[in-house]
């Protein structure tokens, strides 16, 4: 009991700079040893790396905890919801936190953790007007020292609907700005993660979302009575892949997935990439791709001048990058090689589109008949509340 | 239209189809786009009228009309249960639907998200994105919350988690 009392009240004090030193003592030293073995060039750099991670449920809270005990430099945290008991089949929030919100809660364990982590807490609903402007304000809030139009180097969609993730799109469509998705489906046995960088990969309004067919029939799928169903499984899976991407990315090592599905009934991971949609209904996009079109000889020239250097050192490549044990049931070549030649919306066996793309529409001509109603948006008003009160 | 009873079906094809693509952050076609929606909801709430199956309340909560508000009601043998009904138009409207929440009976049903968000049933995403953007707030009624109080109703009452208001007043009483 002394005991439990007495670890509670341990904190470490903050660190100047991460040490390689190998002593109990020290947090860092496993982490620092990535550079000593030659996986990572430089460890020490994710100190300097800004994470936006939005929803912290059972994706996302993970992913926070990872990125904490990692030494991510700065984590924003984004949720409109407060922990409740019906969350404790998921890892991370605890009894004693229900009532909290999901952000102040995640704050709290996470500092204890690791306190050199600079920690932001936004409790609001992004989908909102309001909620929005407050999410692209707080994500540009530290450009001014970066240069760019978005202060964070990444941000994580672990959210569990479809309308957050549009707006999270939304929002890095028009900072530029690269983000990761990720989501477990409503039956809990699948689950996928997904780069997206504006103008150069699909966006998530370019085609419908995918999802990794689980193999069950979603006619046989019992739904009376049950919204969604979750496992603390597929959730810490998919939060292993999205961080796993995530420091693969930051810190440039490995390859970075464009997108990983993963089938837990079958232990199947499809893999594929998606080019952007150039009929895209979102204009942001649009823009974006055409930015990325015009920036392509800058692109092949930096990507020559690196091939040269390279060629020169060529003894020095990085260790351990090829996959000696075919882990992944369809490599990269052949996802890529699977995507062409066919039509574009030719999916890799397992993934489907969950929704069906809007139908061609012609706007109608305006007609004699339209004019006839009043345009007037404030007597429209009148006739809805006369009709409300009679 | 699989899945759909044919009341469902029938109210649908009667309510007028809006025409701009706009969301609450577009300006002056959003302003059209709000004027679309309010011809939907009066032919809606008048077919409703006169075909004596009136159901719903709602009007817009501010003026920019991102902010709806109102009632909605279902009959369960021969009693009118009420409930309270509130949605926001999200940023992204109307590549998705608002999401229509219950508050008073948040926490009483499984057939919904955190909040008092409603559970959609299967179909209605799908049809939602086939037709945007002509499916508007009269759409997302009638599609959505519709069917959920037909469906969810009869159980909340008879399984005694929504108690009729008279039914309340009594037990307080006592
Ligand atoms: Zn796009």
């Amino acid at each position: 009991m002394t005991l439990i009392m007495k670890s509670a009240t341990i904190r470490r004090s903050k660190v100047k700079e991460l040490s390689a030193e190998v002593v109990d003592s020290n947090p860092y030293s496993r982490l620092m040893a990535l550079q000593r073995m030659g996986i990572v060039e430089n460890y020490e750099k994710i100190r300097d790396f800004s994470v936006a991670i939005v929803g912290i449920g059972g994706v996302g809270s993970v992913a926070a905890e990872m990125l904490t005990r990692c030494g991510i430099g700065r984590l924003l945290l984004y949720d409109y919801d407060t922990v409740e008991l019906a969350n404790m089949n998921r890892l991370f929030f605890r009894p004693d936190q229900v009532g909290m919100t999901k952000t102040d809660a995640a704050v709290q364990t996470l500092s204890d953790i690791n306190p050199d982590v600079v920690l932001e807490s936004y409790s609001l609903n992004i989908t909102t007007v309001k909620g929005f402007d407050t999410f692209i304000e707080s994500l540009k809030r530290k450009s001014a020292e970066e240069g760019r139009s978005s202060g964070v180097d990444l941000v994580l969609s672990c959210v569990d609907n479809y309308e957050a993730r549009m707006v999270v799109n939304q929002a890095c469509n028009e900072l530029n700005q690269t983000w990761m998705e990720s989501g477990v489906s409503e039956d809990a046995v699948s689950g996928h993660i997904q780069l997206l960088v504006p103008g150069e990969t699909a966006c998530f309004a370019c085609a419908p979302p995918l999802v990794v067919a689980s193999g069950v029939d979603e006619r046989t799928l019992k739904r009376e009575g049950v919204c969604a169903a979750s496992l603390p499984t597929t959730m810490g899976v998919v939060a292993g892949l999205l961080v796993q991407n995530s420091l693969k990315y930051l810190l440039k090592f490995g390859q970075v997935s464009p997108y990983l599905g993963y089938n837990s009934l079958k232990d199947y991971f499809p893999a594929m990439e998606m080019k952007p949609n150039p009929q895209c209904s979102n204009s942001a996009c649009l823009q974006r791709q055409k930015e990325y079109i015009q920036a392509k000889p800058a692109r092949d020239a930096l990507a020559k001048a690196k091939l040269d250097a390279e060629s020169s050192s060529e003894a020095e490549c990085p260790l351990h990058m090829d996959n000696e044990w075919h882990i992944s049931v369809v490599d990269d070549s052949e996802a890529e090689s699977s995507n062409i030649g066919k039509k574009p919306d030719a999916l890799p066996d397992g993934l489907v589109h969950e929704l069906p793309n809007a139908d061609k529409y012609q706007e109608p001509p305006a007609s004699g008949e339209t004019s006839a109603i009043t345009d007037d948006l404030e007597e429209l008003q009148r006739q809805l509340d006369a009709l409300n009160s009679s | 239209m699989e899945g759909w009873d044919p009341s469902t079906k029938s109210a649908l094809t009667q309510i007028p189809l809006l025409t701009t693509r706009a969301g609450p952050r577009d300006g002056g076609p959003w302003t059209q786009r709000l004027k679309e929606e309010y011809r939907a909801l009066i032919a809606y709430t008048s077919m409703n009228k006169s075909n004596d199956n009136d159901w719903f309340r709602i009007s817009a909560a501010n003026p920019e009309g991102t902010r709806w508000e109102g009632t909605c009601w279902y009959v369960h043998n021969l009693r009118r249960y009420e409930f309270q009904l509130q949605f926001d138009i999200p940023v992204t409207y109307p590549a998705t639907a608002p999401e229509i929440e219950l508050p008073q009976l948040d926490g009483k049903t499984h057939k919904m998200y955190r909040g008092g968000k409603i559970c959609l049933t299967v179909h209605f995403k799908p049809l939602w994105a086939k037709n945007c953007p002509r499916f508007g707030i009269a759409h997302a009624l009638c599609l959505g919350l519709a069917p959920w109080l037909a469906a969810e109703v009869p159980i909340l009452v008879d399984s005694g988690m929504v108690k009729h208001k008279d039914d309340e007043a009594t037990s307080a009483e006592s």
